[in-house]
Formats: C-alpha cells, sequence, structure tokens
C-alpha cells in the first residue's frame, strides 16, 4: 500500500487531497462531513471584506449527454459574518487535528485589513493561508481578487503586508485571466510567499439561452462574467502549472494544483507536473464528498504498480520531458496501424483523416461494412485517427524512425535538409 | 374445441395489443441513446436500410434538439418512417448492421429514436414538405398502400396532382390492414396517411377496384402515367385435401379483421395451428394466442436455419406461448360435420438446396396428429394473377414485369406499356413496408422523368 501522507511546507495530511476554496469549504458542517469522509484537508471559503451574492450563481456547460463539463459562478466570498467562521475553523481543527486547514483569504486592498484579518486567522490555530488573487468577478471591480493577480507589482505589495505578520505558511493563489502566471508567480515568491496554488477560474459565458436571448446564469434578465472551472479547464491548468514548475523562481516553492480535478488520474496528472497537494470543488460540487474513496484507492493502486512508495516519489517526474518545440526530435516517425480484427468499419477514422488531416485511409467499399487502411507512405503520424477510433487499442501507431540520430529543428536548419516533402 | 370471438375481458384485449415497443418516454431517455451513437461514416445501419435514410445524421439531429431536421432526414427518405419505424424487421436491416454489433454490444435503437422524430412531427402536423407549383400533369394511382403512397408524395411535392384508385375503405395498404395490431394501431396507421396527404395535390378514391370500378385502359386515357400498386393477394393454398373445411382461414383475411373489425369480434379456435414460418405467419400466430387461443403451434417444413422471420419476431412468437414444430408440412385436414378437428402432417428431413438455395425438405413417411379447430395458413401470398393478366402487361407468374433502375436491386417501375408503372408486392411478390415505399421512390422518380418534371 502506498503512502499517500503529504507535507506541504509542515502542513500536513493524510492525502493529497484538499477541499479547494469554494462554497464546500464555506461552513463547518460541509467540513465535518467532508472530514469524515476522507478528504485530506480544506481551504477554507475565502474570508474577508463583507459581500452579499446573488441568486442564481452557477451555470454550465454540458457535452454529448454529459452534464457539467465546466461549471462557471458568480458567487462572491464567503457572505457569513467573519467571527463565526472563525469559530467553526477553530471547531473543525479541534475534531480533525490530522486533516490540512488552510483559511483562504481577500481582505480589502490596504496593509491594515489584511494584517488584521491574518492575526484573527491565526487564532484558530489553522496551518496555512492561502491569499485570494485569482477571483474573477464581483471583487475585481473592487480592486481584489484578479485585479491583484493580474499586476504582479500589486501583488508582490501585498504579499510584503503578509509577510510582515504571517507565522504560517503563505501560498498565493493564481489567475489563469493573464497571459502568463509566471510574473505575478515570481513577484508572490520573491516577495516571500512559501507556496503558490493555481489556478483560479477562467473568466467565461458559459452560454446564452436560445429562448430568452440572455446569457447564463440569469439574474433577473441580466447576466455578467463568471469563473469557469471543472474538468473543461484541466488541460489549460496543467499547462500553467507547468510554466511554474519550469520557472527558476516559482519552482523552488509547493504547488498545490487546481482545475478540473476530477479522478485519480487527474490528481496523478497534476503531481507529474509538480503538484505536492491538489485542490478539487467542481466534482465535488456534481457528486458530493464521496468521491474521496476513488480518488485515494485509485492513486494509491496506481502508485502500488508503478512502485511508488509515497507522493514525492513522483511529483514532478513530467516536467522535464515537456520541452521546446525546436527541441523536438524530428527522426522520430510514427505511422498509424488498424487492427483488423478490431476493426468495427465506423469509418469514422477514415472521414477525419480524409476531410482534417492527411488523406492517408484507404476505403475498400463492402456491403455494409467497407473496410479501412491505412496508406503508410501518406501517414505523417498525427495521431488524429487514433484518437477518434471508438475501439481501445485498435489504432496503433508504430514507430518507424526517419533516421538514427536524434535531430532537432535547430540542426535540421543548419544542415539544409529539405522542408516541404510530405 | 370451438372456434368463438369474444373469449377476452376489453381490458385484456387492451393488455394482449398493447404497444410491443414502446416509446421513448422523455427527452433525457432519448438523448441517452442518441448520444451513444458513434456517427459512423457511410454507415452501415444507412446502407442496410432499403429507402437508405441518413440514419447517422437523423440520430445527431436528435442529439442536437433539431428534432424537425431529425424527421426531415428520416421523411424525405422515408415518408412512412414513422411507421417503419414500429414494423421494420431492423434486426435484419438498419440495426442489424450497427457496428455496436461488432464490438458485441446493443446496437442504437435506431427503430425507437426514428419513432421519436416522425411522431413528433405527426402528431404536431410539422408542415416539412413544401408542394411545388402545380404542373399541371395528372397521375393515377391503384393502391394506397406504402408504394402507392410514397409515389404519391413525391410527385405531390413536384407539383404533379395524384389521384389514388383504393379498393378498401381505409389507406396505408398492409400497413394498415396486415401487420400485428401491437406494431401498428389503427389510429396510428390513419394518422400516418393523413400526415402523409397534408401535402396536398393527393385524392384517394376509396372502394374503386381495378377490374371492377375501374379499367386501367380508361386510367390511361385520363391520366398522363399509371401506377400499379395493388400489392398481392391471399394466402398461397396448401393443397391438401379438406382445405376447405370450416376452420381453415387464411392469415392475411384473418389479420385483416382483426384490424378492421376490433379484437372481440375476430373468431379464433382453441387449438390452433398456423402453418408457415414467415413474419405474416408469427403475427397471426401471435395475435390467435392474444386473441384467447389455449393453444398455437407454428407448423414449418424446415428448420430454425431457413426461416423467412426474423429471431427477433421468433422471440415474440416464442414469449407468447407458441409451440414450434420445425421440419413438419400438413398432408391432409380432417372434419368431422364439415368442421376441421385434425391436422395430418409428415415429419421432413432436408435434402440438397432448392431453387430458393435453402435445403429443400423431403418427407420421411413419419407422421404427426395434430388435434385443431382453426388451421391459419400462412406459407406465402400468391399474386393477383388474373388481374395482372387482365391488364395485359408483361408478367412473371403473375407478378408485373418491370425495368432495372440504378441500383443494385433498383427497378425504375416501367411496365412495357409505356405510361404505365407499377411496384411494390404486386412486382416483388410480398416484401417489407419500406422495400414498397423505396419502389414507390424509384417509380415516382422514373415517371418524373417519363412527364418531363423536375423532382423537388
Amino acid at each position: 500500500m502506498a503512502d499517500l501522507s503529504t507535507d506541504f511546507l509542515g502542513i500536513r495530511s493524510p492525502n493529497p487531497y484538499w477541499l479547494a476554496s469554494a462554497p464546500p469549504t464555506d461552513k463547518q458542517i460541509n467540513v465535518l462531513r467532508a472530514f469524515e469522509a476522507g478528504w485530506g484537508g480544506v481551504v477554507w471559503k475565502t474570508l474577508g471584506s463583507q459581500v452579499k451574492n446573488v441568486s442564481s450563481r452557477y451555470s454550465a456547460v454540458d457535452y454529448h449527454g454529459s452534464r457539467v463539463m465546466g461549471l462557471n459562478n458568480i458567487e462572491l466570498i464567503s457572505d457569513r459574518p467573519l467571527d463565526l467562521n472563525l469559530k467553526e475553523i477553530r471547531e473543525c481543527i479541534r475534531l480533525f487535528p490530522d486533516r490540512a486547514m488552510v483559511v483562504s483569504l481577500m481582505a480589502d486592498n490596504d496593509r491594515q485589513s489584511w494584517q488584521e484579518l491574518i492575526k484573527k486567522v491565526e487564532d484558530t490555530g489553522a496551518h496555512g493561508l492561502e491569499l485570494n488573487f485569482g477571483c474573477p468577478h464581483g471583487m475585481t471591480e473592487r480592486g481584489m481578487g484578479a485585479a491583484v493577480g493580474q499586476d504582479p507589482e500589486i501583488a508582490r505589495l501585498v504579499v510584503e503586508w503578509v509577510m510582515e505578520v504571517a507565522s504560517i505558511p503563505v501560498i498565493t493563489k493564481l489567475t489563469p485571466n493573464v497571459h502568463s502566471v509566471v510574473p505575478t508567480g515570481r513577484a508572490a515568491v520573491e516577495a516571500g510567499s512559501q507556496a503558490l496554488s493555481l489556478i483560479n477560474t477562467i473568466q467565461s459565458v458559459t452560454g446564452v439561452d436560445l429562448d430568452t436571448f440572455i446569457p447564463n446564469p440569469n439574474v433577473g434578465g441580466k447576466s455578467t462574467f463568471g469563473g469557469y472551472c471543472g474538468p473543461a479547464v484541466k488541460p489549460i491548468a496543467l499547462k500553467m502549472l507547468t510554466t511554474i514548475a519550469q520557472d527558476p523562481v516559482t519552482a523552488k516553492v509547493p504547488v498545490s494544483g487546481i482545475g478540473g480535478i476530477s479522478t485519480w488520474k487527474d490528481a496523478a496528472e497534476f503531481m507529474l507536473l509538480g503538484s505536492t497537494s491538489v485542490q478539487v470543488c467542481t466534482a465535488v460540487m456534481k457528486q458530493g464528498f464521496r468521491i474521496i474513496e476513488d480518488l485515494c484507492e485509485g492513486l494509491s493502486n496506481w502508485m502500488d504498480e508503478k512502485g511508488f512508495a509515497r507522493t514525492t516519489d513522483f511529483i514532478g517526474r513530467s516536467v522535464p520531458t515537456l520541452t521546446h518545440w525546436e527541441d523536438l526530435d524530428m527522426n522520430y516517425h510514427i505511422v498509424a496501424r488498424i487492427d483488423p480484427a478490431k476493426c468495427i468499419h465506423c469509418g469514422l477514422c477514415y472521414i477525419a483523416c480524409e476531410d482534417a488531416s492527411h488523406q492517408s485511409i484507404q476505403l475498400t467499399p463492402g456491403n455494409p461494412y467497407n473496410t479501412y487502411t491505412i496508406k503508410e507512405p501518406e501517414c505523417v503520424g498525427c495521431n488524429l485517427c487514433k484518437l477518434i477510433c471508438p475501439v481501445d487499442d485498435c489504432i496503433t501507431m508504430v514507430e518507424q524512425r526517419l533516421g538514427e540520430e536524434y535531430l532537432n529543428w535547430k540542426e535540421f536548419q543548419q544542415r539544409g535538409l529539405p522542408l516541404n516533402d510530405h | 374445441m370451438a372456434i368463438l370471438p369474444h373469449r377476452l375481458t376489453d381490458p385484456e384485449y387492451a393488455q394482449n395489443f398493447s404497444d410491443i415497443h414502446p416509446p421513448f418516454e422523455t427527452r433525457n431517455a432519448a438523448l441517452i441513446d442518441a448520444n451513444r451513437c458513434l456517427f459512423c461514416y457511410d454507415a452501415p445501419c444507412t446502407k442496410s436500410c432499403p429507402t437508405g435514410i441518413d440514419v447517422p445524421k437523423f440520430i445527431q439531429q436528435i442529439a442536437t434538439d433539431n428534432l424537425k431536421g431529425s424527421a426531415h432526414t428520416i421523411l424525405s427518405s422515408n415518408i412512412m418512417g414513422a411507421g417503419c419505424s414500429r414494423v421494420c424487421p431492423v434486426e435484419k436491416l438498419c440495426e442489424g448492421a450497427c457496428v455496436y454489433n461488432l464490438m458485441e454490444e446493443e446496437p442504437i435503437p435506431i427503430a425507437r429514436l426514428q419513432r421519436w422524430s416522425t411522431e413528433k412531427a405527426i402528431a404536431d402536423r410539422w408542415p416539412i414538405f413544401q408542394r411545388a407549383a402545380s404542373t399541371g400533369k395528372k397521375v393515377a394511382v391503384v393502391g394506397a398502400g406504402p408504394s402507392g403512397l410514397s409515389l404519391a408524395h413525391v410527385l405531390a411535392r413536384s407539383g404533379v396532382d395524384v389521384t389514388i384508385y383504393e379498393k378498401e375503405t381505409k389507406g396505408g395498404g398492409l400497413m394498415t390492414y396486415g401487420i400485428a395490431a401491437y406494431k401498428v394501431t389503427p389510429e396510428f396507421c390513419e394518422d400516418e396517411l393523413n400526415y402523409i396527404l397534408s401535402i396536398g395535390g393527393i385524392t384517394i378514391r376509396y372502394e374503386q377496384e381495378l377490374g371492377r370500378d375501374i379499367r386501367l385502359d380508361e386510367l390511361q386515357q385520363q391520366y398522363d402515367a399509371v401506377f400499379l400498386a395493388f400489392g398481392v393477394g391471399l394466402a398461397r393454398r396448401l393443397d391438401i385435401p379438406g382445405e376447405d373445411l370450416a376452420g381453415m382461414v387464411d392469415a392475411l383475411r384473418f389479420i385483416y379483421d382483426i384490424r378492421a373489425n376490433g379484437y372481440p369480434s375476430v373468431p379464433v379456435g382453441d387449438k390452433v395451428a398456423v402453418i408457415g414460418m414467415g413474419m405474416t405467419a408469427i403475427d397471426a400466430a401471435t395475435q390467435a394466442r392474444r386473441l384467447g387461443a389455449a393453444e398455437v403451434t407454428l407448423v414449418y417444413r424446415r428448420t430454425q436455419e431457413e426461416m423467412p422471420c426474423t429471431t427477433a419476431e421468433l422471440d415474440i412468437a416464442l414469449l407468447d406461448g407458441c409451440r414450434i414444430l420445425w421440419l413438419t408440412a400438413p398432408t391432409a385436414a380432417l372434419g368431422e360435420n364439415g368442421r376441421l378437428t385434425q391436422l395430418l402432417c409428415s415429419r421432413m428431413r432436408l435434402g440438397d438446396p432448392d431453387n430458393s438455395g435453402r435445403r429443400a425438405p423431403i418427407d420421411t413417411g413419419e407422421t404427426v396428429t395434430l388435434q385443431v379447430d382453426m388451421v391459419i395458413k400462412a406459407a406465402g401470398q400468391v399474386p393477383f394473377a388474373g388481374l395482372v393478366a387482365g391488364s395485359g402487361l408483361a408478367q412473371d407468374k403473375g407478378r408485373i414485369v418491370v425495368g432495372p433502375g440504378g441500383g443494385v436491386g433498383a427497378t425504375d417501375g416501367s411496365t412495357d406499356r409505356s405510361g404505365v408503372f407499377a411496384g411494390g408486392d404486386c412486382v416483388n411478390g410480398g416484401k417489407e413496408v419500406v422495400d414498397a415505399v423505396q419502389a414507390g421512390k424509384d417509380a415516382a422518380a422514373a415517371i418524373l422523368n417519363y412527364l418531363g418534371v423536375t423532382k423537388k
């Protein structure tokens, strides 16, 4: 049995799964239920400036019969009284001392507000602080949330205020609503933030109601830009995570990965690209706390299969394999192969290749089943057919190197090798 | 033992004849299956449909909430797409070809999805087709069955006025009169017919029979072209002693009575034998059971290997408690006081293949005697030989001979007389509704070409 326990700057949790700062972590009743279910830790829903929320608050993108591929929200930070939150945080720590309790913060944009808030939160016995520099709606108009995260210098200033008083680890949460998360990440680390978490939600409009013509979510006939999360944002989050893991400044601090994590596989991928812990929200909003069982068991079984005794054995392991395009090996060449015994003759590979790729699949008519074969000299090894094929391992990509040696683009150009040979 | 009507109560009839393949109840239910469709290219399901319905397209249109588009996709290939979704032997057509079968998975329920779109079109009278401006051309059709209606709709869309002469009091042909009532109800057949006619330009004259009320040469004089689609006649005779005893009935007549007169009024025996193993034999046997027959035995001279019905149909009969006697052929009907009491049969074995390519049954000399009070004959149907002979058209054993069409197995419906076309069962000897619809489409194209009218 693999050891899933996690040590994040001394914040210990029995597994790497934390609930992200969001509705599932906004009060004692939820958090105790989460801990009972087995969650490793929580990031308590953001405390700070007093707010009031609207109704409705969420909208979603469904895809091909599946609900909530992506979730959008226009909810603000906690709208409960600060004292009540602090009291409940203290109680949750008392009842579950082995779980991570990190508190998300977003104070009014001045030194005093931040520092007073931090003192109150530290009094609860919380193990860490997460600075919410990411919330993309509502708070930004007031100079908070993403308005801080989008400007590295403002972020640096706020982190400096925080570090003047913080005595427990500080994690800065980054907004993805920037061309790169690295500048703000660097500013936070340079200002003393001991860790980073990413990503917060992505600004979005999930859709427009085709009967009322009003975008979702509808608040009395109007809508507003919301924050998008859930499985749809995972690839974007992984990319941003990798840039943090590869930057010489930000790579020095641990990262808590966030963005569409729904399964143990997602978690393993985030950890392979540098996350020490992972945070989950949308999957729980859709299915409840009970998903923690498979999140842990699946990860543990995979680690056993791969021979990883503890999570640190593989955290960041895939980071060096993401490289610049120009460093890729141009002699590496693969071609598709269709297993006729597995083919169900759906023709999806054919029409994808014919209409959208390199016309590399031969159709031999049959009634009712056509036969499809690869025209190997035409195949560029793009993977499209394999991605489209509904049958596992029916289409495989077979390596047919163009040359023995590693040959990157720079070398290719220097040698004056021929272009456009296909 | 006796042949009696009114064997059951009304609730029992209602239960026995309720929809055997119930429709989806909700959009969600339809979407689960619609979204499972892989959207195959050059799809095997489409290629296995005699009318070539673009199945992946209409299913994707259900998934995108474009139900009108979905109905249009179906009905533009098959105007009786709603009826076909209930009566087609899909397990040997579209659903049988679904690629999921090759993954050992359940195929997409294509018929049920097709019913989802087309029933809404009919119920809400979606005006999917527009009639082109009148061309002034007039075509007469004999028979308001699937091929006649399919042809009429294509012609009406293209601005040709169509008059259909129908010998019965209702349209729809065998869809209305010849198929088990648990597959299509009379109300449904009427709704579908009215929907087809709603395009305008099609008039049906009922109780007009060729050779009795109308004559081919008169129609030729009054119209620019004539399409013969009068179907096939009653069951093939068994040619055994005792065939005229009371209790020997014709399967199509039996089904016709159920469809035309209602369940309670149709007499059925206690112990019934059904001769044959085609779709009509199954429809007769299952309905005999559902009308209250105590014992129904299907008698077939070959084996399951050669049976014309599908396995799904056989399963309906077995689930209804019908007994099957394979390799058994009737040799004589015996009676008392003119009433059937026994059916004598021979046990058969299979010999070498015959003209049909199937192994021929050979009498073993061993006999079986069935105690029966009713025998339903469903060993194939015979053409209206007299009618065809009277028309003077070229024929082959009572089937009208037509010219070859473009596709495999297709015809252009043209007879050896200019301006006279034919299609459906009176040409092919008796096939599925969906085949008749395609024959109507093929002949319509030929007639438009003959009339010099552009197809719309």
